[in-house]
């Protein structure tokens, strides 16, 4: 049993990385441009294509591709920002960000479709199946890289939010909007860079996700964005690195009481979301810690 | 704006012309083949998007392959078939109200049935309250057949081989094994499917009685992050036997990632399935990695049948590529036709209550699935179905039990190690 418990903190904290990486872009949109982006999971997947591509047809290495892919992923967020987010004013702009990006979704779909068939696709690598044996478990590279990669993207974002005018910029429109007008920043700029930042970062856990979910198709998007939205609640919205210590903490949970019943292992994941914002309403890290920050 | 008495004209006239579709169609379905020459309209709601996706597609090629086939042949009786299939996007709620809209709206002469046993249930509820038979695919799980609506209008019939018996070939082959050559452990992981768990279910009870101990036995929910942590402990227990119930490619994928990572290879990988997907399984596993693994399947691209070797033939001048390329759907859909083709036939017309008592009396029908003979609830009881047991070897998804069927190949046993 105590092997079995060891195994599943050490799944929990791998595979939480992995989902950690797709929802920080997730918590950023939200934090600076108070919109829910129903699109992040499809956005996810459309990451996992272009390193596919990538590695398929030009076979360069998953990690070395996200050189590409991360600016490739900023541009189609640049794009769907000017496009279908921009345009939304008024009071019932954060509830019509969920249909504008809801809609955005099923487009990128039905092309995610007609390009690469409904058929499954897989991302491979050498590290993708081998593993290093640690304290007698074998710790897949794929999971150690992704973890690893996961805790730079974090500290990089936080690099750029404290220690740039760029971040300075972002901080100042999530705290007020009219007064970071009234300084002289350019919100309508700052809120497109961040959303490119926000999606240009799923090229990332996209890439992942393809290569450590055993197959993927345009569908397997909504199977993600229940779980990264649950994931960034508990977090605390906008908070980024609350999505990180909160996919942590429930997919360890969840793999805890995978040994004894992985039917309740869901419904715990989902529970847990509930008896923290129960506890502590703004989620574990939740805005009002971040503004303070 | 018109003059009043010619929009009073209008309305009357189509009022006139509801009450008549109403009374053509208050014959629940009866319209006979010397009605008209008009064109015998057949009803489908397929998956062609969502979760289902990928099969629901192939069920569209077969259901539309066999309506080319079936009107180059000049129809049936002497009409054309135009088939009406709409989109459920893979969810049960939109299927029901898809074959309300083609029964009520749309004023189909048959229905045919979606993809999976899931959405199978609720179409053939709708199906059953018009009176309408329902012959479906894919959709031989028990929940299709012991429902209320069947049990009451017995217009669920089914041409594939019931789940439940998927894997009675590869538990005959464990126990035909001297008792020192079986494995000793299994593990049964299961994703929450009702097409994947029946016959690891029915597999594992007869295991356990030859004798088979069962080390890991649970049903994980269909969640990508939910296969890692399973498989894992899968590895930890050092099962000898891996019988996985998995819905899909990703699922064996994701298990056998996790296998090679944990250095761990099961003398024996079953699987319900997903490495029955031909080439797309082959291409997302690797052909080295696929040796050895099993799977159930009731018909293959070269299966040893006139009506199978005719269909592929003709799906490949359609849809191009090879045997190979041809899923297990496409012969599941396409025996679909041929039955409702053979009933209509042998009716003289598309009165469902007349077609509903033809396929229940008995009577022996053809397939490319092979024979079909059904049960008081539908399902296929022929003892000549096609059901085998396919092993991937060095590339090539050969048959592998019986043993001693037409075209049965020797069996790789144990497995080899990943990548050998």
């Amino acid at each position: 049993m105590g092997r079995l418990i060891y195994e599943a903190v050490i799944d929990g904290l791998l595979v939480g990385a992995v989902y950690g990486l797709m929802a920080v872009g997730l918590t950023l949109i939200f934090g600076v441009l108070d919109i829910i982006n129903i699109a992040q999971g499809i956005l996810v997947i459309v990451g996992a294509y272009l390193s596919y591509v990538l590695s398929v047809h030009l076979h360069i290495d998953l990690f070395l591709g996200l050189f590409i892919t991360v600016p490739a992923m900023f541009v189609i967020g640049i794009a769907i920002y000017w496009a279908f987010i921009r345009p939304l004013r008024g009071a019932e702009r954060t509830s019509m960000s969920l249909l504008a990006t809801y809609a955005v979704a099923l487009i990128i779909e039905g092309v995610l479709y007609w390009v690469f068939t409904p058929g499954y696709v897989e991302l491979r690598g050498w590290y993708v199946t081998s593993s290093i044996r640690l304290f007698g478990f074998y710790l897949p590279y794929i999971y150690v890289f992704a973890a690893a990669l996961a805790v730079a993207l974090v500290l990089a974002l936080y690099a750029v939010l404290y220690r740039t005018r760029f971040g300075r910029s972002i901080r100042a429109t999530v705290q007020d909007q009219t007064a970071a007008r009234l300084v002289g920043i350019n919100v309508n700029r700052v809120a497109a860079l961040t959303f490119g930042i926000g999606v240009a970062v799923t090229a990332v856990g996209g890439m992942v996700y393809g290569a450590t979910s055993g197959g993927f198709n345009p569908n397997s998007g909504y199977d993600l964005i229940s779980r990264l939205l649950a994931i960034v609640i508990l977090g605390g919205l906008g908070s980024i690195a609350g999505a990180l210590v909160a996919s942590v903490f429930m997919i360890t949970i969840e793999s805890l009481v995978d040994i004894w019943s992985p039917s309740w292992a869901i419904v715990v994941f989902y529970a847990a979301l509930v008896i923290v914002l129960i506890v502590h309403p703004s989620g574990l890290l939740g805005r009002s810690l971040t503004r303070e920050q | 704006m018109r003059p009043r008495p010619a929009r009073f004209l209008s309305l009357a006239a189509a009022i006139t012309a509801s009450t008549a579709v109403l009374v053509a169609c208050s014959s629940n379905g009866s319209n006979t083949a010397s009605s008209s020459k008009s064109p015998i309209l057949i009803g489908a709601s397929l998956s062609l998007t969502g979760d289902f996706s990928t099969d629901g597609l192939a069920f569209q090629k077969a259901y539309l392959l066999w309506q080319s086939d079936v009107n180059s042949h000049g129809g049936l009786l002497g009409r054309q078939v135009k088939l009406i299939i709409l989109n459920d996007g893979s969810s049960p709620t939109t299927v029901a109200s898809n074959y309300q809209k083609l029964i009520t709206v749309n004023h189909v002469a048959l229905t045919i049935a979606p993809f999976s046993s899931l959405l199978t249930q609720p179409a053939s509820a709708v199906a059953a309250r018009y009176g309408y038979a329902m012959v479906n695919g894919a959709g031989s799980t028990d929940n299709v057949f012991i429902s209320k609506s069947n049990e009451a209008v017995h217009n669920v019939f089914s041409p594939s081989l019931p789940v439940d018996d998927y894997m009675v070939p590869f538990v005959n082959w464990i126990k035909s094994l001297p008792p020192s050559q079986r494995p000793r452990t299994a593990a049964y992981p299961m994703v929450n499917d009702p097409f994947a768990d029946p016959p690891v279910q029915t597999a594992q009870k007869a295991l356990k009685a030859l004798g088979i101990k069962t080390v890991y036995s649970k049903v994980l929910p269909a969640e990508v992050s939910a296969y890692k942590p399973a498989a894992d402990q899968v590895a930890a227990s050092g099962a000898q036997m891996v019988v996985l119930g998995s819905p899909d490619v990703p699922s064996v994928n994701a298990f056998m990632q996790a296998f090679q990572q944990q250095k761990y290879n099961p003398k024996v990988f079953m699987c319900a399935s997903g490495p029955d997907q031909g080439t797309a399984f082959l291409s997302a596993v690797g052909k080295a990695n696929a040796t050895g693994i099993m799977v159930p399947n009731g018909w293959y691209g070269a299966y040893n049948n006139p009506l199978s070797s005719v269909m592929v033939e003709e799906y490949i001048a359609k849809y191009g590529g090879t045997a190979s390329d041809i899923s297990a759907d496409v012969a599941e859909g396409y025996s679909v036709g041929e039955v409702v083709a053979d009933a209509v036939k042998a009716t003289h017309g598309t009165d469902n209550k007349k077609i509903i008592q033809y396929l229940h009396s008995g009577v022996t029908l053809n397939t490319v699935q092979g024979t079909v003979h059904f049960d008081s609830l539908g399902r296929n009881v022929s003892p000549n179905a096609a059901g085998f047991i396919f092993q991937w070897q060095n590339g090539s998804y050969n048959q592998v039990l019986p043993p001693g069927a037409s075209g049965s190949h020797p069996i790789i046993y144990p497995k080899p190690p990943w990548g050998g």
